[in-house]
């Protein structure tokens, strides 16, 4: 707990540089201005060595007298000045009550401070960056979307929870997963499952799968929320544990694959953190209807943007793989997307009996 | 007046009767082949002469009667028409009052129910010879306008007479007459009504009464109509009357009982227009065969050289020469194929324009303070084209734009600011552009798509000039378009005088000088834009600075000196965004509009352009005040204070918004709230008025 009051006091130093940011320029004449490292696709850089994707050094200046950037960096000052906030109250909160707290109607005008909760989300990832925070340093939290069913033990807040004993339901993954926050207390798994999909995490978990191959089953419910992948990374780098990516065959299940692996581009700076370079990819390939048999008619035809997207990441340098790069062009060349739920059409429990348990014995996986 | 006594020799005779005669020969000849039944003398007997007042009586949606509201409307228009040819063509400034009444017998009916109107216009004009009232009020085609050359609002000798025998159609009331030719003089009082089987006036009263003003004429119609606001009403037709005739004083007395005042705002007198000759090109050939006879020349030559204009002598006997006919040929013996040569060659002939001097423009000034005066805008400006001709008949295109919503009117801060919601935005205007037409000063109302000004107006690309335009619409924003067609002939689609048809050259004309308004225009806007922006940013600054320096302050735990830091970036702010660079843009330094004459630009700092104009303007409305409240007193409403006078000639405005204050200083808010400057029902004038003044938060 001494940790944690020191680091909530360095944060909150952290935000207050703002201000002195402001007070500088002012004292001198100048135009206040804050360096923010630029969070898109220009500034990342694939690191092969480390299977990484890490944040470039080009920075963007936000400048207050500027026409253009005046608004951004008032609501940046107003965010930091909320965020401190969080850290004297000592609070957790959400993106939304962030937005709803710093919105208001400037004196004497018709403009809001923040008219929709996308112009408020961005700046507070332009804190975490340009001061090199953690959210959940900064007292914010997203959604708690995922779920973690298996063999392993939690302490969350002083409880004991135990994945193994609470039903299929399992255990909600929290948004703030940091040691201090959630302590790893046992875990005899021997390999992680993340599931792109909560139904087949549902049927896996119905089918008690993590038993019979003593896994953590986990899932994100669509992208995996920041809480899932640290939860995952923390389990592979704490205990050990290869971490397998099972999502839909098409480019999101692609690009939600290399999330997990190497890291996402806008969350660049978190790839240390969160990426799990020796993730494998289990399925659905784009090999697997011919090998599972699955009929032509359960695909779904790709559609304009799906196809771009395919397009775009065979482009990545982190997709660059020779296996990788046959995966995505069959795929195009069949025109066809399989979602995992597919499987069904053999059989309702296909997933848990026959795939998974092929897939794993014949160590079909891409990496 | 010599020229009335000439046509005075009944005119219809010449131009229906014979008509009348040979036509019904033609059809009992055919009719004896197939029926047999009716003989030729039979149906002789029934042929007989139709009098131009029965056919009128008949078509009356030829001269503007067609429905009781347009009716109502044209009756005051040829009531107004007259008062002012009179008026200036005897050197009068003229001052008019026009009076609407709901004509009820018994019980009082609102104004927009009631059905039956008592008209009233009096003028200060000459005043009319007793022996001629009957006949200019009682007969149709009788007049002094058909058979000259000159500019004049009214052509033909109908508009009056024919106003007067609606209202005998309609309601069997006779017109009503009151005419003084001067102080010394009596004043007369008639009652006429017209024979409309004769075309003759009837005589119902004649006698000499008291009148308490020294000249002028005063004429009283009861006529079925319909009141009411809006598009093409009277009210909207005097409103542009004004602004056309800045130089007339008009008072409006409207059937509710409220009095608009349009004061005078221009001193001067449209300067006598001249009346000419026909030109030869203006001519068709029957109408040259008709001058071969009528001349009182003894030559061809002499008849070329007298009886047109820009033709000498000289040049008289070169076309004789030309089209082979002796100089010295009577008139009255060329005939046939030898006229048609002397047409042809005519034609043919270069020959000068007309003179010009038979049509008065406006002026660019007297349009400037016209609209100025009438239209609350921010930028005015005008272009009067010179003389043209079309058809040999000289002409003037005068173009005139106002723009804009007077500052003060809309300023933002000035409204209660309302906090939005999400996905709550503010809403854009998507007003078009209203056209006013005119031709010879008076306003045209109908069939504006059947207008040549109005074709010129979509055909004129305004997205050149910063304004949006969608393809085959009026351009967008806040702007009225007035355009004004001077010429001895103004060519109607219509005798009810409503669209001006489309010549090529008066089209392009109008579309010349709608361009040289655009173009300043499109300067303007560029430049405001440019100080907006500029205005913007320093605004914006302005805003978010308070935001930053009370986040600091938070930040740093409340310690912050907040007055110190909010000082030093507001002086940074100053100098980031152009300090006097930004002044001048916002016209705070410059002197005038630069490059654009006969301009007059409106800013939340003042005016300027043609300042000395608006001043004038701005002067005349402030004395007409104290008379709108004269006026008034007889009403029952009571008025606080001067300072409000000028805003209760406006009626509803006092009664809707009690809580309007004005301040003096506020000199362009106190024009906004000038007497009789807006109609209020009217959607599409450019802005519905608002309060002036600071609007109390709620």
């Amino acid at each position: 707990m001494t940790t944690k009051t020191k680091k909530t006091t360095v944060v909150e130093k952290k935000l207050i540089s703002l201000a002195d940011i402001v007070i500088h320029a002012a004292d001198r004449s100048k135009d206040p201005m804050f360096q923010i490292p630029i969070r898109a696709l220009s500034n990342v850089f694939f690191n092969e060595k480390k299977g990484l994707i890490e944040m470039g050094s080009k920075k963007q200046e936000r400048s207050f007298f500027n026409v253009g950037m005046a608004k951004r960096f008032m609501q940046t000052v107003l965010v930091a000045d909320a965020l401190s906030e969080l850290q004297r109250a000592d609070l957790t909160t959400s993106l939304r009550e962030i937005y709803y707290r710093t919105k208001h109607t400037i004196k004497d005008s018709h403009e809001n401070t923040f008219d929709a909760q996308d112009e408020s989300d961005p700046v507070i990832e332009d804190l975490e960056v340009s001061l090199a925070t953690l959210r959940e340093e900064l007292h914010v939290s997203a959604e708690n979307r995922g779920s973690i069913v298996g063999p392993v033990v939690f302490g969350d807040d002083g409880d004991r929870v135990d994945c193994s004993k609470l039903g299929k339901g399992g255990y909600s993954v929290p948004s703030i997963v940091e040691p201090e926050y959630l302590e790893i207390r046992r875990c005899t798994a021997d390999f992680v499952l993340l599931v792109e999909k909560g139904t087949q995490w549902n049927r896996l978990s119905e089918d008690k799968f993590w038993r019979r191959y003593n896994c953590i089953l986990l899932t994100g419910n669509g992208q995996p929320p920041r809480g899932v992948r640290r939860l995952a990374c923390r389990l592979h780098e704490e205990h050990r544990l290869p971490v397998y990516v099972l999502v839909d065959n098409d480019p999101w299940g692609y690009y939600i694959y290399s999330v997990v692996k190497q890291g996402s581009i806008n969350l660049a700076f978190e790839s240390q953190r969160m990426a799990i370079p020796k993730a494998k990819f289990v399925g659905l390939s784009s090999a697997d209807p011919e090998r599972y048999e699955l009929p032509r008619n359960v695909g779904i035809k790709l559609n304009e943007k799906d196809i771009a997207r395919a397009k775009e990441l065979l482009n990545y340098q982190w997709f660059q793989k020779p296996a990788w790069q046959v995966e995505i062009k069959r795929m195009l060349a069949s025109g066809l997307k399989y979602e995992l739920d597919a499987l069904a059409n053999k059989d309702f429990q296909y997933l848990t009996k026959k795939y998974l348990p092929r897939k794993l014995k014949e160590k079909d996986w891409l990496d | 007046m010599a020229q009335k006594k000439e046509s005075a020799s009944d005119p219809e005779s010449k131009s229906s009767a014979p008509r009348s005669n040979h036509e019904p020969a033609a059809k009992t000849k055919a009719a004896a082949k197939s029926v047999e039944r009716v003989t030729a003398v039979e149906m002789g007997a029934r042929q007989r002469e139709i009098s131009v007042s029965e056919f009128f009586t008949k078509n009356r949606h030829l001269l503007g009667f067609d429905n009781p509201r347009k009716a109502l409307l044209t009756c005051v228009k040829e009531a107004v028409d007259n008062a002012l040819d009179a008026c200036e063509e005897a050197g009068i400034l003229p001052d008019v009052t026009v009076k609407l009444e709901v004509a009820s017998n018994g019980e009082p009916v609102a104004p927009s129910q009631a059905s039956r109107f008592r008209v009233t216009v009096t003028d200060n004009g000459p005043g009319i010879v007793r022996q001629q009232i009957p006949r200019i009020f009682a007969k149709l085609l009788y007049g002094s306008k058909f058979h000259r050359l000159r500019m004049s609002r009214g052509q033909q000798g109908i508009g009056i007479s024919a106003a007067g025998m609606y209202g005998q159609l309609t309601t069997g009331k006779p017109v009503k007459i009151i005419s003084r030719i001067g102080p010394k003089a009596a004043a007369h009082f008639f009652e006429v009504q017209i024979d409309t089987k004769k075309n003759e006036p009837l005589v119902h009263e004649n006698k000499q009464i008291d009148w308490e003003q020294p000249r002028g004429t005063q004429v009283t119609l009861e006529v079925e109509g319909k009141y009411q606001k809006g598009r093409a009403s009277v009210d909207e037709w005097l409103e542009q009357t004004s602004i056309a005739n800045p130089h007339v004083r008009l008072i409006y007395h409207t059937p509710e009982k409220e009095t608009k005042e349009y004061p005078r705002t221009y001193h001067e007198l449209p300067p006598q227009p001249r009346e000419i000759k026909p030109h030869p090109y203006g001519i068709e050939f029957g109408m040259l065969l008709k001058m071969l006879q009528d001349t009182k020349s003894h030559s061809v030559s002499g008849l070329l050289a007298t009886d047109f204009c820009r033709v000498s002598p000289q040049m008289a006997d070169e076309i004789c020469k030309a089209a082979k006919v002796s100089p010295d040929a009577k008139p009255r013996e060329l005939k046939g194929p030898v006229a048609e040569t002397l047409y042809k060659t005519l034609q043919e002939t270069k020959i000068m324009a007309p003179p010009t001097n038979c049509i008065s423009p406006i002026g660019e000034k007297a349009i400037l303070s016209g609209l100025y005066k009438q239209i609350k805008g921010e930028f005015y400006t005008a272009v009067s084209r010179p003389p043209a001709v079309y058809r040999g008949n000289p002409f003037i295109i005068e173009a005139g734009l106002a723009y804009g919503n007077r500052p003060g009117d809309h300023n933002k801060p000035q409204q209660p600011a309302m906090p939005k919601a999400e996905g709550e935005h503010e809403e854009e205007d998507s007003e078009l552009a209203r056209v006013i037409r005119y031709a010879n000063r008076v306003p045209l109302l109908y069939q504006q798509s059947a207008c040549s000004t109005f074709k010129a107006v979509l055909s004129t690309s305004w997205k050149n000039y910063g304004l949006t335009q969608s393809r085959g619409a009026l351009p967008g924003g806040p702007m009225v378009i007035f355009v004004h067609m001077a010429s001895v002939w103004v060519p109607f689609t219509s005798e009810s005088k409503e669209a001006i048809a489309d010549y090529d050259e008066i089209q392009k004309e109008i579309t010349l000088a709608l361009r040289e308004c655009g173009r300043r225009l499109g300067l303007f806007i560029r430049r405001r834009e440019r100080a907006a922006s500029e205005f913007r940013r320093r605004n914006i600054f302005e805003l978010y600075i308070e935001e930053v320096v009370d986040a600091c302050n938070r930040l740093k735990g409340g310690t912050l000196p907040k007055e110190k830091l909010k000082a030093q970036l507001q002086k940074i702010a100053a100098t980031r965004t152009g300090g006097q660079k930004t002044d001048q843009a916002l016209g705070k330094t410059s002197t005038g509009p630069e490059g654009l004459p006969h301009s007059i630009i409106v800013t939340a700092e003042g005016v300027e352009g043609e300042t000395e104009l608006a001043t004038r303007v701005e002067a005349d409305q402030a004395t007409a005040a104290p008379m709108a409240e004269s006026d008034l007193l007889d009403s029952t409403r009571s008025v606080d204070g001067p300072a409000l006078k000028g805003e209760s000639t406006k009626g509803t405005g006092v009664k809707t918004s009690p809580k309007r204050t004005t301040t003096k200083s506020e000199q362009i808010a106190l024009v906004a709230g000038r007497p009789g400057a807006k109609k209020k029902s009217d959607g599409k004038s450019l802005k519905p008025m608002k309060a002036p003044g600071p609007r109390k938060p709620k």
